[in-house]
């Protein structure tokens, strides 16, 4: 046990108990953050821990990075400085849940799966089918930003969150918005604190609107030549009086990443046959209805297909959406395992400029050599990836260059991207967080008031924040 | 204020869009709330450059600036409650790009809510926000207030609706916030910016997302013989997972008040209704408009009226939307309030609000957005007597107090303003309010922008500081 991890470890033991204090250098590597580790890692089960915890770590200057399952850890720059890591996972607590009112209040560290049966039993859920769903917690969820395929019909997380309370740079509780559904008293801090990486605060509680589950779903597939036929189809549901709850585009190296060995290990139940394509450009929508509603939909679908020159269309029938849902679902999870130096490529743009992002990001892993797969959201919002066979000084280059080259084409597409994930020794040379942003100053001056001495997750947001 | 101010404005804007003597003064000393404040002058800018020239004109004099749009707004947020410089966005009114394929517009501050669904309209889009202002009010105001209104149950606030600003900040700086494409790098500054109440940055320009026409809507309305059964409605109609594009609630004192001036065909012997809309697909709505309607009856609806056409439809939303007007013709003086209370609560908190009118000798009308428990309680009152005031503000606060107890909150959609400044601490502790604080001062360092809203200033709780208006003076 080093003397700095030691000493550290027992000023936290002196807050939370010594059972819940790790120092021991061996059993730290869980808590590595882009290869750091921490010297301690302490897992409080109260606000008033955490504000201690935080306290003093401000006061001792040492970095405190708050952790969950740890499946997401990875997303931004490498840490400044590591010392402690903050398990979150005992505040998993149910604070209220009112089936009636449809909205509910849970600790940070509670998984998502957990929360997911409680709501089940009352027929709700919560719309956020993001990665590493069986491990991930509702605090990690948050705070690393994934997005889910339901913010078609359900928005992301910034609308159906109602509140939160956290714990600030400088240890002090504090919360902002409420638990009612509809309310405009005070600043909506709570929604700074969606995918801020814990850089302005440690989320110690959140307040969510809840959905009823639809009745019944039904899922289309389309299969399209090229991506700019799939992305018309696209176009042409969206001046469609149809409201799905989901819309995607695979690319046609997704069907054999999805059957492959990798996806099994992440998402055990096999990927239905013929869902997506290995040759062609795949789209895929998810509706819910009466039964009227669904024949509406396939109806409506099919003939929007063909207008569109879809080769082959298929409806997917309650058996098989579930495990097709999983493994779209595990995209980003499945794309890391298969390459041992992926780079996941998020690419924001109108929905109308999907296609032509989507080439150009096409031709910059082409002309450098890397073979890339795509899944894309309906709303304008890609991820791509690159999957080179190596991990090697040329791959990284060539990675780095077509990255650049994308982030070049989506600025001239009016859009803007990031690399949420990378190998951790490639982030000297790829730039994580994509071009400056012009309201850049404005998020330093958001830091210096939530996390004056940058003790927070320092170093791993936007421009190093 | 140095007369300076006056000069350097004219110089920068010209005389026309400059006012400063007093009966000009007059039209921009109150807002649709209950306060009254008087600026020092009315500056309107025309250009996003104009609006930087003002600030910097209020840095070099340290005067305060306060922006506004129709001057709609309930709790005091476009008014000069420290004078200065008043700042309307009515001359920067042009809708700058429609975008109908990626269903976004962008527009700037002084365009009226109404006005942005009517040059969409055609393109089979709208915008969904829409407050029961939203043929006067202005985006920019919607977007200072976080704007709600009937179809928010289903649709969302303003906040869901907005993907970029154009600001100028109390310094003077041009940033831009957001974009048309999603989920921009960064902290969601749109997100602590919209609903600000104009005490961050002047907005000087909005991209908003635009949202497709239904293919189908119907309108119901159910009418109930008591409070309860049509509260008890709203429950079960939310506990069912049913989600209707509204759930408006009107009880039989406001009722009367409504059909006596604009005749929506409301029941005047009824003691509450019920307006529900469901829109979507054809084969959805028809379900929804059986299963909402099962649901009324279920809990005693004397009758449930579908609207047979668009102008049936029309004509119940009339009635809903100009409510405030028509009980502006009952009394000199009324005041509102917007708690909300989770939606479970509704049957208690109504026959509560009931009790403390009894309690404090007011009749109080209701008329509110029942799906989302945003209650709207109306205290009428003669503000020409202070007493009379004096208790009306005692009942709304008590109001107030029973909605917090029931775990809900002081404002969902009107905003805190001047009016709920002092209520602020029973919902916030001093260091989450030391922290709201510190984030406007990181924006607004010398505190020119918009001073004396949201955050309770040092004065005793009981300070009136309402004047009572000139007699026959409308509020609304």
């Amino acid at each position: 046990m080093s003397t700095a991890g030691a000493t550290v470890g027992s000023r936290l033991a002196d807050i939370v108990g010594p059972q819940h204090v790790i120092a021991d250098p061996a059993l730290l590597a869980p808590f590595a953050v882009d290869n750091k580790k921490p010297s301690a890692a302490v897992r409080p089960q109260s606000t008033a821990e955490i504000a201690a915890i935080v306290k003093f770590a401000a006061k001792e200057q040492l970095a405190v990075i708050a952790t969950g399952a740890r499946t997401k850890l990875g997303i931004g720059l490498p840490p400044r400085q590591y010392d402690i890591a903050l398990d979150m996972t005992r505040l998993d607590r149910v604070v209220a849940y009112d089936p009636g009112d449809l909205t509910l209040s849970a600790e940070a560290g509670i998984p998502l799966r957990t929360l997911g049966g409680i709501l089940a039993e009352h027929r709700q859920f919560l719309p956020l089918a993001v990665p590493y769903q069986s491990q991930t917690t509702i605090g990690g969820t948050i705070a690393s930003g994934v997005d889910s395929p339901l913010r078609q019909l359900y928005g992301t997380a910034r609308d159906y969150l109602l509140g939160m309370e956290f714990v600030t740079g400088e240890g002090v509780a504090s919360k902002s918005g409420g638990r009612v559904v509809k309310n405009v008293t005070g600043y909506d801090i709570h929604k700074l604190m969606i995918g801020a990486l814990g850089t302005l605060g440690v989320i110690t509680r959140i307040n969510f609107k809840t959905f009823p589950m639809p009745a019944a779903s039904r899922a289309f597939v389309a299969t399209f030549q090229t991506v700019e036929r799939a992305c018309g189809m696209r176009n042409r549901l969206s001046q469609s009086p149809l409201a799905p709850m989901t819309v995607e585009l695979f690319s046609p190296g997704v069907a054999d990443l999805f059957s492959s060995e990798a996806a099994s290990r992440i998402e055990p139940n096999p990927m239905p046959e013929n869902v997506i394509s290995g040759t062609r450009w795949s789209f895929t929508t998810g509706f819910a209805g009466n039964e009227n509603t669904l024949k509406r939909y396939e109806t409506d679908l099919r003939k929007m297909a063909e207008e569109c020159g879809a080769v082959d269309v298929a409806i997917l029938g309650s058996s098989q959406i579930g495990p097709a849902f999983a493994r779209k679902r595990e995209f980003v999870p499945i794309a890391l395992s298969s390459s041992p130096a992926a780079t996941i490529l998020k690419i924001c743009v109108v929905p109308i400029k999907m296609s032509e992002a989507l080439k150009a990001a096409g031709q910059a892993a082409e002309t450098n050599h890397l073979p890339w797969v795509a899944m894309a959201r309906g709303v304008g919002v890609i991820y791509f990836a690159l999957l080179p066979k190596e991990r090697n000084d040329e791959t990284k280059r060539q990675s780095a260059q077509a990255s650049n080259q994308i982030f070049a084409a989506c600025a001239a597409l009016g859009g803007h991207a990031a690399i949420p994930w990378c190998p951790a020794e490639w982030k000297d040379v790829l730039k994580v967080w994509g071009l400056d942003r012009p309201d850049f100053a404005q998020m330093q001056k958001l830091k210096t008031v939530f996390d004056p001495l940058a003790m927070l997750s320092p170093g791993r947001f936007v421009g190093g924040i | 204020m140095d007369s300076r101010v006056i000069t350097d404005l004219k110089k920068l804007l010209g005389a026309e869009a400059v006012l400063h003597r007093p009966e000009e003064l007059l039209l921009y000393e109150y807002d649709g709330s209950v306060e009254i404040a008087r600026p020092n002058c009315v500056a309107f800018p025309r250009t996003t450059s104009d609006v930087v020239g003002i600030v910097q004109i209020a840095n070099r004099y340290q005067v305060p600036l306060v922006g506004r749009g129709a001057g709609t707004g309930l709790s005091g947020g476009a008014l000069a409650r420290q004078g200065g410089i008043l700042v309307p966005f009515s001359r920067m009114n042009r809708i700058l790009a429609i975008d109908a394929e990626n269903q976004r517009a962008t527009v700037q501050p002084g365009v009226v809510n109404a006005d942005v669904s009517v040059a969409v309209g055609h393109l089979g889009l709208h915008f969904a926000p829409d407050p029961s202002s939203q043929r006067a009010s202005t985006i920019g105001g919607n977007v200072s207030e976080n704007s709600g209104g009937p179809h928010t149950l289903a649709y969302g606030v303003t906040t869901n609706h907005v993907l970029s600003l154009e600001v100028v900040l109390p310094t003077g700086e041009v940033v831009r916030l957001g974009s048309p494409a999603l989920d921009s790098p960064g902290y969601d500054l749109d997100g602590l910016f919209v609903g600000s109440e104009g005490t961050l940055a002047l907005v000087t320009e909005i991209t908003v997302k635009l949202t497709r026409n239904p293919e189908a809507v119907k309108t119901l309305l159910a009418i109930f013989d008591t409070v309860d059964d049509a509260t008890e409605t709203v429950v079960d109609i939310t506990a069912r997972g049913i989600t209707p594009a509204a759930c408006e609630m009107l009880d039989g004192w406001t009722i009367r008040a409504v059909e006596a001036y604009v005749h929506a065909g409301f029941p005047v012997d009824c003691a509450a209704v019920l307006l529900l809309e469901v829109d979507g697909l054809r084969e959805a709505v028809e379900q929804q408009t059986e299963d909402v309607a099962d649901v009324c009856r279920l809990h005693r609806a004397r009758e449930v009226r579908v609207a047979r056409d668009e102008t049936e439809r029309a004509l119940l939303w009339k009635g809903r939307k100009n409510a405030f007007g028509a009980v502006g013709r009952l009394s000199p003086t009324y005041y509102v309030q917007d708690g909300v209370i989770p939606r479970t609560k509704l049957p208690d908190t109504l026959r509560r609000i009931n009790e403390i009118g009894t309690k404090y000798g007011f009749e109080i009308g209701n008329i509110f957005h029942a799906g989302d428990g945003n209650l709207h309680p109306i205290i009428l009152f003669d503000a020409r007597e202070e007493e009379q005031f004096r208790r009306a503000v005692a009942t709304a606060d008590e109001i107030i107090g029973f909605c917090i107890e029931m775990g809900g909150s002081i404002t969902g959609e009107h905003g805190v303003g001047m009016e709920k400044d002092r209520l602020m601490p029973l919902l916030f502790s001093e260091d989450d309010l030391n922290l709201m604080r510190r984030v406007r001062d990181t924006f607004n360092p010398a505190g020119l922008l918009n001073p004396g809203k949201i955050f309770p200033t040092a004065k005793g709780c009981g300070e009136i500081r309402v004047r009572p208006l000139p007699v026959g003076a409308s509020r609304a």
